[in-house]
């Protein structure tokens, strides 16, 4: 049952890809897309529940599906649904019918690489789907073909490719330290290294473990190796902005997990854990600086998504329990989210003909349901109850509370109300405040603009009302599945 | 783990091969002309694929004679054919203006040859394995890795980025092949294709990037800030 939801998960998108590309036909591309997205959930929905304690290996072991994967894999076949349907909105409006093909071949290969990396049992097939989402995305970047698009998109794949190149040193480095253990040659899966990992060498191991961090942690986009994510998510179409930020950073997430468990199994102490806790410090440090300074819509919305990387990176590295149980409640809360304000903001975008925000005037005036549910986005983005990233952000700063690094929960806490006060400043402007000049607003949003705004707001609110406790459950067997261990727990108060 | 006890003139062999890698990093850092850092990055290529087949045959890994085949044909043969096809269109020699001289390149670059000395012989130290040609060979690695990032630092033609990363991924594929010559092949072909791959997406993003920015020169490119 997992194998056939497992291919239909994968089998969609590509079967798309292969149609859209003979077909040819802009309508039916769309179609095509969708009804791939539509499968990718449906199948994607279950998995979490099927696999639940006991994780699945297909195809020779290089194919996993444990709780950890099947999470973030349904975090990112939602975004892949919502971010479809918004497309088929959106791409109209571009008013380039003869491209929309490649739009769609490219957005589906996307959706592919996104959705099958988590999936990846072996570190070396890891990176190279990481590798292949960098290289699809940087020509949906591009798509606009304007040229800060290919300025964006050119930084895109030089920063990003630089960063997982290190990855790849360290993943080699892993399989050296490896090697000493397990003999010359081995399959390199997530479970033979962390079976090995308490006899590998501890200078060696910590190396290669920060390698693998900034390479990992370039592609999420943490602080200070976030400089290409404000230019590709704020340049590419909105879909694409909604899938690299929903699902891409997810993605990339996972593997930063995954070797942390590792080097967790070898007992090399606090260093690395904190290593981690420090970057997300700092990209919330970056992130509040730069959202309350921000004049574009979209690059506000980039630096918010640096911002929950970072508080992802945080609950993480605080570990635990309540660290894994929030950073994971996050990613799913992020995802539905983030959709949800960049559809917002290319909505506007699109109405207002402008990126800046200080060109955005009274959209609750001219676009009441839209503007109502961006708004409610807004407050619940920020982290502010009754939503659901208020209480995956709470549970995220407790586990911090009961680590021996509970000084990054206070300064997260004090960031994220400044974050708070700036990012909603920006939408007391744009609804509150009367423009200087009378400005020209094109109305009438199609259907399938608002709708996935929707589809991501309902969900959204009932997460943050009721978290249900087979949830808690789930997290708690992934956490068991990742060691239990927050080394920095060690010194409870 | 083979590369400890390797006979001396296997030893010296792959020693000799990484150290001449090594050079030609250097030769790449101390050019402006866009052709020889495609030359010396050709000759670093080919350097590779004998060190496979060397580790092949002294280490008994029949596979890695394929791996040195492909590594003759796709980063010694088919990559510097790519770049320079591009280097073709675009009429672009040099480097016009350069961010750091290249003495200066060359200074900084041998700085960072020391740093990675310094983390080599600390790892060797703690594996036991001073004085073998793994320390060598990590030194190699990691200042191949730094005197890449230099490189996409100090340079800002779309072409020396591209070769900058070339030579970050030579630096990551020559240690491999002394640390870990057991590595499984599939890994190792996928990330040969993967490469391929990444320069013909490079190829066609500069294309873009001539057309629709109308420069190849990463200083031009400072629209999005803030």
């Amino acid at each position: 049952m997992v194998g056939i939801l497992l291919l239909a998960v994968a089998l969609a998108p590509l079967v798309a890809i292969i149609l859209i590309v003979v077909a040819r036909r802009p309508g039916l591309a769309a179609a095509l897309n969708l009804t791939a997205s539509i499968v990718s959930f449906a199948a994607a929905v279950p998995l979490p529940w099927l696999v639940q304690a006991d994780p699945r290996v297909f195809w020779d072991g290089y194919i996993i599906v444990d709780a950890l994967g099947a999470w973030v894999v349904l975090c990112a076949a939602v975004v892949y649904l919502l971010a479809s349907i918004h497309a088929v909105g959106y791409m109209r409006l571009l008013d380039e019918p003869g491209r929309l093909p490649v739009f769609y071949a490219l957005f589906a290969g996307f959706a592919l690489t996104t959705l099958v990396g988590p999936m990846m049992n072996n570190a070396g097939l890891y990176w190279i789907a990481i590798e292949l989402t960098t290289l699809v995305s940087t020509f949906l970047v591009a798509f606009e073909r304007a040229a800060e698009s290919i300025e964006a998109a050119w930084k895109y794949i030089i920063v990003v490719s630089g960063g997982i190149s290190l990855a790849l040193l360290g993943t080699i480095l892993f399989y050296w330290a490896g090697s000493f253990v397990l003999g010359p040659t081995y399959d390199m899966t997530w479970e033979a290294l962390r079976g090995a990992a308490p006899r590998m060498n501890h200078a060696l191991l910590t190396l290669a473990f920060l390698l693998v961090l900034i390479g990992y942690g370039t592609k999420v986009g943490l602080a200070p190796m976030h400089t290409w994510l404000p230019d590709a998510h704020s340049e590419g179409p909105t879909p694409v902005s909604a899938l690299l930020s929903g699902a891409l950073l997810n993605t990339a997430m996972i593997g930063i997990i995954r070797y942390l468990a590792i080097a967790d199994a070898a007992h090399t102490g606090p260093l690395l854990r904190l290593t981690l806790v420090a970057l997300g410090v700092v990209s919330l440090i970056v992130a509040a600086l730069f959202i309350v300074r921000q004049e574009g819509i979209k690059r506000l919305m980039a630096y918010s998504s640096v911002e929950h990387m970072g508080v992802i990176a945080l609950g993480v590295g605080f570990g635990g329990p309540l660290g894994i149980a929030g950073a994971l409640y996050h990613m799913l809360n992020h995802s539905l989210n983030k959709s949800l304000m960049f559809f917002g903001a290319g909505n506007m975008m699109r109405s207002y003909g402008t990126k800046d925000i200080a060109d955005i005037r009274l959209v609750g005036r001219h676009f009441p349901v839209a503007g109502a549910l961006w708004l409610a986005g807004a407050v619940a983005i920020t982290g502010a109850p009754p939503f659901g990233l208020f209480a995956s952000e709470l549970t995220i700063l407790r586990a911090g509370l009961q680590t021996s690094a509970a000084w990054a929960s206070f300064v997260m806490a004090v960031l994220l109300i400044v974050i708070f006060i700036g990012f909603l400043n920006h939408f007391r402007l744009m609804y509150a405040e009367a423009p200087e000049q009378p400005d020209s607003v094109r109305g009438g949003l199609s259907a399938w603009c608002v709708a996935p705004m929707w589809l991501a707001l309902l969900p959204l609110f009932a997460l943050g009302l009721w978290w249900p406790q087979a949830v808690w459950a789930y997290f708690g067997g992934i956490t068991h599945a990742l060691g239990d261990g927050s080394l920095l727990a060690g010194h409870m108060p | 783990m083979l590369a400890a006890h390797l006979p001396p003139l296997a030893a010296s062999l792959f020693s000799l091969i990484a150290i001449a890698s090594l050079l030609l990093a250097f030769v790449m850092l101390g050019s402006r002309w866009l052709r020889h850092y495609l030359y010396a990055f050709a000759a670093e290529s080919w350097l590779i694929g004998i060190l496979s087949a060397a580790i092949g045959y002294y280490g008994d890994y029949p596979e890695l004679y394929l791996i040195a085949i492909l590594t003759f044909l796709f980063r010694g043969c088919l990559l510097p054919y790519l770049v320079l096809r591009i280097i073709r269109r675009l009429h672009i020699a040099r480097e016009v203006h350069v961010i750091l001289q290249a003495s200066t390149s060359l200074v900084v670059g041998a700085f960072a040859v020391i740093f990675a000395l310094g983390v080599s012989s600390r790892i060797g130290a703690e594996l036991g394995l001073t004085g073998t040609v793994v320390v060598l060979a990590l030194t190699v690695m990691l200042s191949m890795k730094l005197i890449g990032f230099l490189m996409l630092a100090v340079r800002h033609e779309a072409i020396s980025q591209i070769l900058g990363l070339l030579v970050l991924e030579n630096g990551i594929f020559l240690g491999a092949q002394i640390l870990v010559p057991g590595m499984p092949l599939l890994i190792e072909i996928v990330i040969l294709f993967d490469l391929l791959i990444v320069v013909a997406c490079f190829g066609l993003l500069v294309q873009y990037l001539m057309t629709h920015v109308g420069t190849t020169s990463s200083l031009e490119l400072r629209r999005l800030v803030g």
